[in-house]
Parts: C-alpha cells; sequence; structure tokens
C-alpha cells in the first residue's frame, strides 16, 4: 500500500516536466502569436489571441493559465480542422493503441520465446544463430524494413494491403514491423535473465529435489526470472512511441503518431500540443501500470 | 560457436566503420558526380547491374537526375558527423551531472537523479517533435535534439560507478592529502569510467545514427535537397513501384555503418567488461 501511494505520487512530475518544456519552447521562439497564426494573420486577430493567451501577463501567470487549459483538456483549436484539437487527437489515439498493443505482444511472444530458447542451447547454433539475428535486428532501421515488406508482400505477392485502415489484413505488416523494431532487446534481456536466475541456489534445490530440466525451467527459472522483461517493456514504452510515429507515417496507418508528423507540416500548434500532452499522459500511465504489475509479480518490490 | 568471440566482432566492426569514415572524409573526391546536379534528362535510371544501368551512373539515379551513388556517399558524412556530434553532447551533459550526483551527494544528488528518472519517462520522440515544430529542422537543432535526449544514461552509469569510488582508498587517500573535489572527479574518478564509457558511447551511436535517419525520413531532420540517408530512403519510398533501388540502396548503407558500429560496441563490451558482457 505503501508502494502504491509512494508510486502514485511520482506520476506527476514526468508530465510537469513536458508542459514545462512545451511552454519554454513555445515561449523562447519570441511571440507565440506569430506561430500559432502564421504570416497572413491580421492584426485583429493577433491582438484577440494575445489576450486569449493571457500574453500580457507576467510569465509565471501565463504559465499557471497554460497549464489550467491543459488541466481542462482546452488545447485550442486546430488550424487544419477547425475543431477543438483534444477531439481530433483522442480520436486517432484509439488506433495507435490498437497498433502499439498488437506489436507489443508480439514482441514479447517472440522476444521471450527466442530468448529462452539461446539460455537453453547457450553456446550452442540457436543461441548463436538468434543471438546474430538479434544485433542484425538492433542495426535495422525500422522504416527500410516495413519498406521492404510492402515491396515483397504487397507490390511482389499482393497478399496484402499497402497502407490504410480496414480489415485484419491491413494490421499485419504493420505489426510486424513495430515488433521487430522491439524484439532483439526483449531477445537479449530475456536470455541473460534466465542464464542468470537458472544459476541460482533454488534451481540447483529444485533439481536436486528431482525436478526434471522443463520442470525447474518452467517452473522455478521463469517465474523468477520474467522480472526484468517487464521491466523492459516500462523502458521500452518511449522507444515504442518512436517506432509508432515511424510505422504510421510508412503505413498511412491514421493514428496520433501520424497526426503529429502532419501537424508540424501544416504549422497546427494546437495539435502538435495536444498529442504531444495525450501521448505523454498515455505512456505515464502504462509505466505506472508496468510499475505495478512488477510489485505484484515480485514481492521484494513491494518491500523497499 | 567460440570462434564468433569478440576480436571476431571487432575486426568486422572496425573494417565497416573505418570503410564508411573513409568514404565520408574523402566524399568529395570519392563521389563521381556533383551530388546537388540536377539532369531531367537522366531520371529514374537503374544500377548498372539492371537492364538499361550503366557505368557512369553505378547505382543509378533518383527522381531528379541526381547520381544516386555520390547521394549516398555524402549523406555518409551527415549521419556520421550527426551520430557523433549528439554522443559528444549527451555524453558530457550526462557524464558532469553524474559526477556531481555522485561525489556531492545528499540534495543535489536527489535533484539530479530525480530529474534523471523523470526525463526517462518522456519520449524522446516528443521532445524532437515540439521542437522540430517550434525551430524548423536543421544540422544544430538534430543535434541538440538527439543529444538532450540521450544523456541520461550516462548520468545513471556514472553516479553508481563514482559512489563506489568515493570510498574506494585511493580517492580517500588524495582527500587526506588535500586534493580538491574538482582535482578528485579529473584526475581519479574520471579515468577509472573511459572503458565503460567508450562502450556506452559506441552502441549509443549506432542508435543516435538511426534516430537520425529516422527523423530524416519523417521529414523532421535535415530538409530535403539534402543529401542525408533518411531524404534518400523518403524520396525512394514515393518510386517503390518504379525504382525500388532507391530506397533499398539507402537502407542497405544505413545498415552496414549501424552493423558496424553495433558490433564494435558489442565486441569492446565483451573485452573491456567481460563480467558485465553477459548483462544488460
Amino acid at each position: 500500500m505503501r508502494y502504491l501511494l509512494r508510486r502514485l505520487l511520482l506520476v506527476p512530475i514526468p508530465l510537469l516536466l513536458v508542459v514545462a518544456f512545451v511552454f519554454v519552447v513555445l515561449r523562447l521562439t519570441g511571440d507565440p502569436v506569430a506561430i500559432y497564426l502564421g504570416l497572413d494573420a491580421t492584426p485583429e486577430q493577433e491582438a484577440l489571441l494575445r489576450a486569449e493567451l493571457h500574453l500580457d501577463e507576467p510569465i509565471p501567470v501565463q504559465f499557471g493559465y497554460f497549464l489550467w487549459d491543459l488541466l481542462q483538456g482546452d488545447f485550442g483549436t486546430s488550424i487544419q480542422f477547425k475543431t477543438a484539437a483534444m477531439d481530433i487527437v483522442f480520436e486517432r489515439l484509439q488506433a495507435t493503441l490498437v497498433l502499439l498493443s498488437l506489436g507489443l505482444t508480439l514482441a514479447i511472444v517472440l522476444g521471450v520465446l527466442a530468448g529462452i530458447a539461446c539460455a537453453v542451447w547457450k553456446d550452442r547454433l540457436p543461441d548463436f544463430a538468434i543471438s546474430i539475428l538479434a544485433v542484425a535486428g538492433q542495426s535495422m532501421p525500422s522504416f527500410w524494413l516495413g519498406i521492404l515488406l510492402i515491396q515483397f508482400f504487397a507490390l511482389e505477392l499482393g497478399w496484402l494491403p499497402t497502407s490504410g485502415r480496414g480489415g485484419w489484413e491491413h494490421l499485419v505488416l504493420p505489426t510486424v514491423t513495430l515488433a521487430t523494431f522491439l524484439v532483439p532487446n526483449f531477445v537479449l534481456v530475456t536470455r541473460i535473465s534466465v542464464l542468470e536466475t537458472t544459476r541460482e541456489q533454488f534451481v540447483t534445490t529444485a533439481r536436486a529435489r528431482g525436478a526434471g530440466a522443463g520442470r525447474a525451467l518452467w517452473l522455478h527459472v521463469l517465474p523468477n526470472a520474467i522480472n526484468p522483461v517487464v521491466s523492459l517493456v516500462g523502458l521500452q514504452l518511449g522507444r515504442l512511441m518512436g517506432g509508432a510515429v515511424v510505422t504510421e507515417t510508412i503505413f498511412a496507418w491514421p493514428g496520433v503518431g501520424r497526426l503529429m508528423v502532419s501537424a508540424i507540416f501544416q504549422r497546427d500548434v494546437p495539435i502538435v500540443i495536444a498529442s504531444v500532452f495525450i501521448v505523454a499522459v498515455t505512456i505515464v500511465v502504462a509505466n505506472l501500470l508496468v510499475d505495478l504489475l512488477q510489485a505484484a509479480i515480485d514481492p521484494r518490490i513491494r518491500m523497499r | 560457436m567460440r570462434w564468433f568471440g569478440p576480436h571476431l566482432k571487432i575486426a568486422i566492426g572496425v573494417a565497416l566503420v573505418a570503410g564508411m569514415a573513409f568514404v565520408a572524409l574523402f566524399a568529395d573526391w570519392l563521389a563521381p558526380h556533383d551530388p546537388y546536379a540536377q539532369n531531367l534528362m537522366l531520371r529514374l535510371r537503374p544500377p548498372v547491374w539492371a537492364d538499361r544501368g550503366s557505368w557512369a551512373y553505378p547505382l543509378g539515379t533518383d527522381n531528379f537526375g541526381r547520381d544516386l551513388l555520390s547521394r549516398l556517399i555524402h549523406g555518409s558524412r551527415l549521419s556520421i558527423a550527426v551520430g557523433m556530434l549528439a554522443m559528444a553532447v549527451a555524453l558530457t551533459i550526462g557524464t558532469a551531472l553524474g559526477l556531481l550526483a555522485g561525489y556531492l551527494g545528499g540534495r543535489v544528488e536527489q535533484v539530479i537523479m530525480r530529474f534523471a528518472d523523470a526525463y526517462q519517462a518522456i519520449p524522446e520522440i516528443l521532445l524532437a517533435i515540439v521542437i522540430v515544430a517550434v525551430f524548423g529542422g536543421g544540422i544544430t537543432v538534430l543535434i541538440l535534439v538527439l543529444g538532450f535526449a540521450g544523456w541520461e544514461t550516462y548520468t545513471r552509469v556514472v553516479f553508481n560507478l563514482t559512489r563506489s569510488l568515493r570510498e574506494r582508498p585511493f580517492v580517500e587517500a588524495a582527500i587526506a592529502s588535500g586534493a580538491g573535489g574538482r582535482y578528485i572527479m579529473a584526475r581519479h574518478i574520471l579515468p577509472q569510467m573511459v572503458p565503460i564509457l567508450t562502450v556506452i558511447a559506441t552502441l549509443q551511436v549506432a542508435q543516435l545514427i538511426l534516430q537520425e535517419t529516422a527523423l530524416s525520413f519523417l521529414g523532421l531532420g535535415l530538409p530535403p535537397p539534402t543529401a542525408t540517408w533518411g531524404n534518400i530512403l523518403a524520396e525512394g519510398r514515393d518510386r517503390l513501384l518504379v525504382a525500388p533501388w532507391i530506397a533499398n540502396l539507402a537502407g542497405g548503407a544505413i545498415i552496414l555503418l549501424v552493423l558496424g558500429v553495433n558490433l564494435l560496441g558489442n565486441g569492446l563490451r565483451e573485452t573491456l567488461d567481460p563480467k558485465r558482457a553477459d548483462r544488460s
């Protein structure tokens, strides 16, 4: 319980950092009005926005207003879509979450299985082959992988669509691209964690009491080796989001990542701020869930 | 499988990286054409091994008739330079903060380490997007964005090492003989960390190069027509049906360089830090 409370207290800090960062960057560039309105704005529009953004107040007060607006979900009106920026971002968030959860699940399943295989056959052919593939995977630019998959499965064989959103077949290539980007780290962490846990005394004890190699692996080693893998999920969330931005762009997947990138080209600052903030909240909440899951799996964490 | 040990990894890594560095350094001499010279008569020529290919343009040309080989050669410069400089930014900030937190302890440690924790929870792509949205793309912006995204790894490692080194007899002896904090950090603590920092920095350069190419690919890096591998790949993506070689050759160039750096880093880790090589 104390762990839960202490962990909950840490939630607002990264969010405040993001908000302060966005605020500073917006103010650093001089006149936010120029950024919001672009070059062809009339003086009347400028004056109106200046009052609306409270730019005549001292900086700390301005930050207060900025924070207050964000807390109410008021990110301003999108320049491209002419509606509230938050509504548009929420609409796109669902598509991103579908892609992220599928990609992450596939990466964890593949990565953990391959990592176990490496540990079981340490220094033999499977370990060697999988480790080489993992280093190659770490060196692979995910956008090129996506393009190779499109060339082969969509253009050459015509089995799957090149891009867009629709049935399950639209999900295959983006999910595989995103998962491949994450798998190598899961392989390496699982391999080492399983190898280290195998050396623990309770495993030797279990073996001495007659447990077979398979029983020792599944019942004694894996439950104790899984925690570093769970914490890797937390550490990978940021990379996962970066991968999602790239994957959505390649496959024209209508998620937040693609929205953010196109909003930059349209100079649609309210959309940029709204998506950055909402994605940051999603990541921080996901991080919290990962930490709580870890505490649930491993009582040693709750004791700290 | 013992033969694929650290020495072979380092040898392959060094060969790939040195080859790329050579190409980058002598790009002006090696490139057969001006990477920016357009010739609309020569659009989308295939590479020499394809049917209509010719040795005048060994890897073919792009949509503006620019020589692809020359563009790839010049692109290596930007990728290597941005990767190295961004690493230097992250290394400097991260090491300085880690040393301060580990050596001074107390409130300084609390502030720095909590800040590092919170910072880690923020996806770097978000910071990059905000900065590029407001300042636009450019080489300085790119280096700073990438450098500021990767400092906290160094802080954490340097902090832990400094804290344990502080208790060691040779540091206590230096304190007893009247050496100041700055002298001890520079002369006694920092040199101990050179091997581990070399390993982390090498592996980070690989990640930074991938991130730079990804940002360029998204259009958030250096704006076209600058010859970066990410830009070339993005241009090639729009011509996949007619000219798949553009995207694929750029992708091949990226993976060769990054694989070389990764092999070098992994090999170094296994030789310099054999105890930890099985971990992390």
